[in-house]
């Protein structure tokens, strides 16, 4: 009996484990002499909204890009899927990106391509599809996702910043990303747009099954995406929860972050 | 608050020589990894040889007219009018036609590059590309480079047949010759060694063109003010690279065909 139970903590560990997509611990990252990342450690599970919250330049971006080797950590361990990012060959980082999708705060739209073609890129770079019947599928259906069919042949130049966000979403979720890292999706859009791209965060954790690290000043965005959150402080998180939890926090970093929130 | 650390400017000259080797290293091994964009590469030299005709076209036909109507009073001094044609081919061809041409695609091309890359990174767009699993040295790199080394040349060759005609037609304004005897004279004058050597040289004006925008505009920093400047020191430095590469030429030649 007791032999039994033993295997079946082993086995309740070990999915647990499995379900760890990303494990950070000790993560330290410098940039001259200013310790941007003195002391990050996350968890990220399998189908799991993270929301990190903090003030600009306590280094949420550059977590975030750590993760996909934008950047590399002075110290620490990084580990995504279970393996070590640091000390990966090129092929291991390119196989490990196309499994990473990463909505860049402008949506880094490639501005001399359409927006179909900027859908089309990954799909005939990164994942070397050659059929155009399936690749103007997969755009048409990534581009449906988020709303924006209509803007399949437009310039970047021509779209408003929510559609630039979107564009650049679908462009992120065309390749099934199973992990996105969304760099403040909100910023710079007006309440109602910001909103709307929220639920949308929501909508492809649902549709998709993917686990997200979300970056981002906006509450109401962190109230509407976030399973869980991590407050970031001078380079380490300072405090975590749900976001009514962290509401109720004394924290004063925290309290700061809620103090408009009724 | 952290203090600033300031390095010293041979350090930074260096590293700035080893980034510049690497990123060589680096495109030649991307020309033959991971497969060519053709299609950005024919778009490329659409852009960089078609775009850039008008402008090579004019400039090389006003060189042609103001050459030929600054000898002229020389030559005819000497007694020696009808040396025009073959004076203006030889200057033309050999060194005058590919300098010029070159500086001109140095200022409308590098500077173009330099600028196009430099606000791709301050965009994120390269970061974007990069973390998709492409490779942007593969696809913005590589098909610039090899567009100009392609592209270059062949305005050179365009901008001399047209200064050759714009002198043809000054020519004209105050003598008398038809286009049949300057044609022959002009071709009488050039030969081989005139010819080959200036070709060759065009080819590594266009990779230090391309390769120079490509690398201001890679290693840009990430603000607005970064854009122009990867552009203006693009034109500068390459522009600069076509003398070095001329004077090198020159030798070489001397001591090949005018030994």
């Amino acid at each position: 009996m007791e032999k039994a139970k033993a295997n079946t903590g082993k086995n309740q560990e070990a999915s647990t484990k499995k379900e760890v997509v990303i494990a950070i611990k000790g993560l330290k990252k410098s940039f001259g002499e200013k310790d941007v990342l003195k002391d990050i450690n996350l968890e990220l599970k399998k189908s799991e909204n993270v929301v990190i919250l903090g003030r600009s330049g306590t280094g949420k971006s550059v977590t975030i890009q750590c993760i996909v080797g934008l950047l590399k950590p002075d110290g620490g361990s990084l580990k995504v899927f279970g393996d070590e990012v640091e000390g990966m060959t090129a092929t291991e980082l390119k196989q490990l990106r196309i499994k990473i999708g990463f909505l860049f705060q402008s949506g880094a739209l490639y501005d001399s391509m359409t927006v179909r073609e900027n859908l089309e890129f990954p799909l005939t770079r990164v994942l070397k599809l050659k059929d155009q019947q399936e690749i103007d599928k997969r755009v048409e259906e990534a581009l449906s996702s988020v709303g924006l069919l209509e803007a399949i042949d437009k310039l970047p130049s021509d779209l408003s910043g929510g559609m630039r966000k979107r564009a650049g979403l679908a462009r992120t979720i065309i390749v099934n990303p199973e992990i996105i890292l969304y760099d403040e999706p909100t910023t710079g859009l007006d309440p109602i747009t910001s909103r709307e791209i929220s639920e949308l965060i929501l909508n492809i954790q649902k549709k998709y099954k993917t686990s997200s690290l979300i970056i981002t000043h906006d509450m109401e965005c962190a109230r509407i995406a976030a399973d869980r959150m991590l407050i970031m402080d001078e380079g380490s998180f300072i405090a975590e929860g749900s976001f009514a939890s962290l509401h109720k926090s004394n924290n004063k970093v925290v309290e700061a972050f809620f103090k408009d929130i009724l | 608050m952290a203090e600033q650390v300031i390095i010293p400017g041979w350090k930074r000259w260096l590293e700035n020589i080893g980034d510049q080797v690497e990123f060589f290293f680096n495109f030649l091994k991307n020309i033959f990894t991971g497969g060519f964009e053709w299609s950005e590469f024919v778009r490329q030299c659409y852009e960089i040889g078609y775009r850039s005709m008008m402008l090579v076209g004019i400039t090389s036909f006003i060189m042609g007219v103001v050459l030929i109507v600054q000898l002229r009073p020389t030559l005819v001094n000497f007694g020696a009018a009808s040396m025009l044609p073959k004076t203006l081919a030889a200057s033309f061809i050999r060194e005058i036609g590919p300098v010029i041409i070159a500086i001109i695609c140095a200022g409308k091309i590098a500077s173009s590059i330099g600028a196009e890359l430099g606000s791709m990174k301050v965009t994120e767009q390269l970061d974007a590309m990069e973390v998709s699993g492409a490779n942007p040295l593969q696809y913005l790199v590589v098909t610039r480079i090899l567009a100009t080394t392609l592209m270059v040349p062949i305005l050179s060759v365009i901008g001399d047949v047209i200064g050759l005609f714009g002198g043809f037609l000054a020519l004209n304004l105050r003598d008398n010759m038809s286009f049949s005897l300057y044609f022959t004279k002009v071709v009488s004058a050039v030969d081989f060694s005139d010819f080959f050597p200036a070709f060759i040289k065009t080819i590594f004006f266009g990779f230090a063109i391309g390769f120079v925008g490509c690398y201001k505009g890679f290693h840009s920093n990430k603000g607005t003010e970064s854009v122009g400047i990867a552009a203006n020191s693009a034109v500068v430095t390459a522009s600069l690279w076509i003398f070095v590469i001329d004077a090198i030429a020159v030798q070489v030649t001397s001591l090949l065909f005018y030994k």
